[in-house]
């Protein structure tokens, strides 16, 4: 028996913001947060001592945690939280700060997440990314990341019979969308032949398979729809959410995610289907594992996503739209801000104002968050679903 | 250089290595060293050559990579066993771009994520002749060039030219095309030493020979062999050792030092302090005196191509771990040379140069005839080091008596102290 989850009761999410991402910067986490915090208060108008609750997700804030962060800013929230979840953290801060909202423990929380980007800090942590890491990764060929989804996409392409055409259909699309965001990173055409033809970088991964990292900002208020209200801030309603962490730990290498334990737990709390979404941002730091999204969240099968892609467009305008403002494949990859960026886009365009086009008569949306290799595989996995305001509650009776 | 004796004519290999002497030598790079405690106990069985995970003593899982409670039961009661090194290759890549300046300069590396048969999945170092997956392979813990222990997978069966592989020679330090001195071939083992570094494909052995005034019927012969040139070396006099070190130290490979003095005895057994003093002089100071004079060569041709600078092997005494009373002397003067091999690992692990600490029991030579079998022969302490040298193996006790003792040593060490009083 699967125990429900409370359904969340009149949590909204507002403010969606982005500190512009750079490929390099001298400056700091706390430079970039910071700058997050600040636009998040001009956004909704309030001042800083009206943020009473704070959630916190960056790798290279060390040796700050979220305590010393509200030092430095000067805040005095009285729900703190410190998310170091990678890609999941927008999901996971997003859950925490709904249930503090809901019990009354803060008013009005803020979500950030942000990461510098210097020259080397890269390699630095990825070194020291974990101690499974330093132990029984890195000492192999040190290819980080690239390494490690090369291993996962190399299965499943073997597994399922996914081709190097179907990721390359999902990235073009990705940059298709990309070009009418001001704030991707890239924006120019990308073909499918640039994509096929491009730099091997861990086989059978390439070039424009993999995220650029970044330094910049995102980051979102949670609150009482009755708040929002009162501040006149456009808001979006959270229907459902879930996290999952070290699923499925029986598996011998990664082909799923916990979204496939944990899909039917969001749509009861939801009393929605996969059918009823409008649109998916994805966690896409490589195509593989979006792939592995549309299917552990119900759009197909198991094995079905190679097939799924060969039917649909992704585009905006198109059919599936996914990772509508270019996701991190286009907009780079600003640390742990890379689960935010699919959070921050939803609120855009279930609030009509995206960053570049709009997906028409957008009233569901679902993102998805996936983070930390802290060995062979994603440890972190999450999804949300935010509802147009006034419309898209269609829970079950009873 | 001219201070050489007439040397034989090279084999062919020695052209691999003729680099152009305009061409700046590369600083020699090692992969990433920073491991986990827990993560030791691999270093430890891949210097023994040995396969084994961290299995937990109350519910049997194996654990890997390694931990500090079971991931089933959360028993803290985790032994490392030896455990059956096959399993499945499920997934590989071939990384092109390393973080690392070591993996980049040796790009593409091959990786593959294995299922092992006994349980949890590993990332391993694939040898280039591991077949595509789904296949079946076997597993080894190795020495990569930093010291610390690298799990790398072998094609199920040998393949021809297997050793060829840059794996495999990165993780090994073989004599074969390389050049090796031999500090004092006039002893048995050192004799025994220099017959099957030839034999397994030296490219030339310097045989030191002290004492010159001293007959020795088979140094004559030795000198003929092809590949292998005579050289003089007094470990007990830094002179000798600096005069040679400064004519061919910056062409040696491996330095095998065999130097030993030894003279059997208890405490009581000897008048004053000369015998252990000599003793001391060359198992201990010769040591010394040959790290001082050809260590900084070895490491500044530590990344010199495939035939690289690559090995400094010791050959101490089980009992510079626990003393044999009868050979007390002796035996403290070994385990002085034991704790300063650790200082010259210390010191070579940052360049890659292997130190590779030999640990026999009796050796079958006039020191010991009157110690009761079974003896360890000359022949079969060189068969090891060759081994010791072609696996990459950082500790090695050869013959059943030196395993007996060392494990007797790992069990109890008191029990042993007691044993070898009695
Ligand atoms: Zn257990």
């Amino acid at each position: 028996m699967r125990a429900l989850a409370r359904p969340y009761e009149d949590v909204v999410v507002a403010a969606p913001v982005t500190v512009p991402y750079t490929r390099h910067s001298i400056h700091s986490a706390h430079w970039f947060l910071a700058q997050a915090l600040a636009k998040l208060i001009q956004a909704a108008g309030i001042r800083k001592s009206d943020i009473d609750g704070l959630a916190v997700s960056s790798f290279t804030i060390a040796p700050d945690t979220a305590v010393g962060f509200t030092q430095h800013v000067g805040l005095s929230p009285r729900f703190l939280e410190h998310v170091p979840m990678g890609g999941a953290s927008a999901i996971v801060q997003l859950r925490r700060a709904a249930r503090a909202v809901e019990a009354g423990d803060a008013h009005i929380v803020a979500c950030i997440a942000g990461d510098a980007n210097h020259v080397d800090s890269f390699r630095l942590n990825t070194a020291s990314f974990s101690r499974f890491a330093r132990d029984a990764v890195y000492p192999y060929g040190s290819g980080g990341p690239n390494g490690s989804f090369a291993l996962l996409t190399a299965h499943y392409m073997r597994a399922y019979g996914a081709s190097r055409e179907d990721f390359g259909k999902l990235c073009v699309a990705q940059r298709q969308n990309a070009r009418a965001n001001p704030l991707a990173l890239f924006r120019s055409e990308l073909t499918l032949e640039d994509y096929l033809n491009a730099r091997l970088i861990a086989d059978p991964i390439r070039l424009f398979d993999c995220v650029m990292p970044c330094a910049g900002a995102d980051g979102f208020l949670v609150m009482r729809r009755a708040t929002a209200k009162k501040l006149d801030l456009p808001h979006v309603r959270l229907l459902g959410a879930i996290e999952r962490h070290n699923a499925y730990p029986g598996d011998a290498i990664q082909f799923r995610g916990g979204w496939a334990l944990d899909q039917d737990a969001l749509y009861d709390q939801t009393g929605l289907a996969p059918k009823d979404i409008d649109f998916l941002q994805a966690y896409d730091d490589y195509p593989v594992i979006t792939l592995m999204q549309i299917e552990d969240l119900g759009f197909c099968g198991k094995g079905e996503g190679p097939e799924f892609v060969r039917r649909h467009s992704f585009t905006v305008d198109g059919s599936f739209p996914l990772n509508t403002s270019g996701g991190q494949l286009s907009m780079g990859q600003a640390g742990a801000a890379g689960g935010h960026l699919g959070l921050v886009e939803a609120i855009r365009q279930l609030t009509g104002m995206p960053l570049g086009a709009q997906v028409e008569k957008a009233r569901l949306g679902l993102v998805s968050g996936f983070g930390m290799i802290n060995y062979d595989r994603g440890l972190c996995s999450g999804a949300a679903i935010l509802a147009a305001q006034g419309r898209g509650k269609r829970r079950k009776k009873g | 250089m001219n201070a050489l004796p007439p040397q034989p004519p090279r084999a062919p290999s020695s052209r691999l290595k003729r680099r152009n002497p305009l061409v700046a030598l590369k600083p020699p790079l090692v992969p990433p060293f920073a491991r986990s405690r827990a993560a030791q106990g691999l270093t430890a069985a891949a210097a023994l050559g040995v396969f084994a995970l961290q299995r937990c003593e109350k519910c049997g899982a194996a654990q890997y990579p390694p931990r500090d409670a079971c991931v089933q039961c959360l028993s803290p009661r985790l032994r490392w066993r030896p455990a059956e090194g096959t399993g499945e290759l499920l997934s590989e890549t071939l990384i092109r771009h390393g973080q690392e300046l070591y993996f980049r300069e040796r790009a593409p590396w091959r990786v593959g994520l294995v299922r092992l048969d006994c349980g949890p999945s590993a990332i391993v170092a694939l040898h280039g002749d591991c077949a595509p997956a789904p296949s079946r392979l076997r597993l080894r813990l190795a020495l990569d060039k930093s010291g610390q222990a690298l799990m790398i997978a072998l094609p199920e069966k040998d393949t021809p030219d297997m050793a060829e592989d840059p794996l495999v020679r990165e993780t090994t330090c073989a004599p074969r095309a390389r050049k090796v001195l031999v500090t004092d071939a006039k002893t048995k083992v050192g004799r025994a030493m220099v017959e099957a570094l030839v034999a397994a494909g030296a490219d030339l052995v310097w045989a030191g020979y002290a004492a010159p005034w001293k007959p020795s019927p088979h140094l004559e012969a030795l000198g003929a062999l092809e590949g292998v040139s005579l050289v003089p070396l007094d470990v007990t006099d830094e002179s000798s050792v600096r005069e040679l070190a400064g004519s061919i130290g910056g062409k040696v490979d491996i330095l095998v030092n065999t130097a030993e003095y030894h003279r059997p005895g208890s405490i009581a057994s000897r008048g004053g302090v000369a015998t252990a003093r000599t003793e001391m002089e060359v198992n201990y100071f010769g040591l010394l005196r040959l790290s001082q004079s050809f260590m900084a060569a070895l490491k500044a041709r530590a990344a010199d191509g495939p035939a690289s600078a690559t090995a400094w092997v010791n050959i101490l005494s089980v009992h510079a771990l626990s003393n044999d009373p009868a050979h007390g002397t002796f035996s403290a003067s070994k385990a002085a040379a034991f704790s300063l091999a650790q200082a010259l690992r210390a010191d070579l692990q940052a360049s890659g140069i292997r130190v590779i600490n030999v640990f026999p029991g009796s050796i079958d030579d006039e020191w010991n005839a009157r110690v009761a079998p079974p003896k360890l022969s000359p022949a079969a302490l060189a068969k090891a080091v060759v081994e010791a040298l072609e696996r990459g193996l950082e500790d090695v006790y050869p013959g059943e008596v030196a395993k007996d003792v060392m494990a007797r040593f790992l069990e109890n060490p008191k029990a042993l102290e007691r044993e070898l009083a009695g």
